[in-house]
């Protein structure tokens, strides 16, 4: 069995996290990159036979959380989103574009549920594991994180959209 | 009407598509009779779509080196399993003499004069420490050339320190510019990639001597230290403060002698 091929396999998937995550790319990345280097120092915590992703993404939660406290910037994102090139290349990739606003927008505690949930489509048990807080809270923060989603979309007439988008 | 037993987890797990039939049917015949509540979960699923189309991208996107090499690292997934688990257990254990971390040299708490040192070595580190293909201009294998050509550049006796016991080996050095003259630098690393370099200088002003002392210069912590006529400096941005220390008091006990 190899581990660090399966570990190669996953990136994909934690860049996708992180960059939802995150908000923009090249902190994605940096998100990642450090999450990567930190598995391998804490690679005997790791039990050979569980759920490598399971692992990692822990890993990458505790990472992100230090990242966090140690800049300060619990929700760093303003007004001013980074650029978002090569997101969404369907059709109604201003949709999306919003999307991703919206999803930034959201607490990062509540952002973390909701992406672990959709994108990586955990069970409400994994999510509360990787995260390390109780199922209930789990769902409330689901809860309030799709809540908030609905409502920013819902406020979204093209009007403003146009506007938001420049 | 009755109270039926729907709440909001209910809800939310059946926009995802996880309760069980008897559930689920349950849910059903609740939202049949609530609209608005039925809206609401059908936006959640619509939602939920749409977030995985906007970010499905990044699943097909080319994996950047960067992130490949920090993935594979430079060595077998076991061995390292093998090197971490055989650290957690020196700790967890309580660590033989030599990975104790009372220092040799008393640690000063303030560093008030000599910070130069401190600035120059983090930089010398930051510059070098990166460096994949040519972190040193002679390797470890030519040790004894290395160490001729320093000290004789130098103009003292130099010598690099063995830190095996600290898990760091030689890597190579080189030879950096510095105020007072030539400076070598001597470049470690761990079997799981963590880079130290020791910055040796000669000093300007003789017949100082002070306590080890800790900088931190951005991202790189530096332990240094002047004896007489040489100035040391320990800098990493991979150790921790403690790490740092116990290798800085390798380093000072081999060199003292």
């Amino acid at each position: 069995m190899d581990e660090a091929k399966r570990l190669v396999e996953l990136i994909p998937r934690l860049r996708r996290y992180a960059r939802a995550l995150v908000g923009d790319r090249a902190g994605a990345d940096d998100l990642v990159q450090d999450t990567l280097e930190r598995a391998w120092t804490k690679l005997h915590l790791y039990r050979q036979g569980t759920d490598l992703r399971a692992w990692l993404f822990t890993v990458m939660h505790n990472v992100h959380v230090n990242r966090i406290r140690a800049t300060r910037l619990s929700d760093p994102l303003g007004d001013e989103m980074p650029e978002l090139a090569q997101l969404g290349t369907q059709p109604d990739a201003l949709v999306l574009r919003d999307l991703d606003r919206a999803v930034a927008r959201l607490p990062a505690d509540q952002r973390a549920v909701l992406l672990l949930v959709t994108l990586e489509e955990m069970s409400y048990e994994e999510v509360a594991r990787t995260l390390g807080i109780p199922i209930g809270t789990v769902m409330s923060r689901l809860s309030r994180a799709r809540e908030k989603l609905r409502a920013m979309m819902l406020g979204q007439s093209p009007a403003t959209k146009l506007k938001v988008v420049k | 009407m009755s109270e039926l037993p729907v709440n909001e987890a209910d809800l939310q797990a059946y926009a995802d598509g996880r309760l069980t039939a008897e559930r689920r049917a349950l849910v059903e015949a609740w939202l049949a009779t609530r609209p608005e509540e039925a809206e609401r979960v059908a936006a959640y699923q619509r939602l939920g779509k749409e977030v995985r189309t906007a970010y499905e991208a990044m699943l097909s996107e080319p994996v950047p080196e960067r992130l490949a090499q920090a993935a594979t690292r430079r060595f077998a997934w076991r061995q390292a399993a093998a090197i971490a688990g055989w650290i957690a257990l020196g700790v967890a254990l309580g660590a033989p003499a030599g990975w104790q971390l009372r220092p040799e040299r008393p640690v000063a708490q303030a560093a008030p004069e000599g910070t130069l040192i401190a600035r120059r070595a983090a930089v010398a580190h930051a510059t070098y420490s990166p460096e994949v293909r040519h972190p040193v201009e002679v390797g470890a294998d030519d040790e004894q050339h290395l160490v001729n050509w320093l000290s004789k550049r130098l103009g003292i006796k130099v010598r690099a320190p063995k830190l095996d016991e600290a898990g760091m080996s030689l890597v190579g050095g080189r030879l950096l510019p510095g105020e007072n003259g030539p400076v070598a630098q001597f470049m470690y690393q761990s079997q799981n990639g963590k880079r130290l370099t020791l910055y040796v200088r000669t000093e300007a002003s003789h017949n100082r001597e002070t306590a080890f002392r800790y900088a931190r210069e951005n991202n790189v912590g530096v332990f240094y230290w002047i004896d007489r006529e040489v100035g040391y400096a320990c800098a990493s941005a991979d150790l921790s403060k403690d790490e740092l220390l116990r290798v800085a008091n390798l380093v000072y006990k081999q060199l003292e002698s």
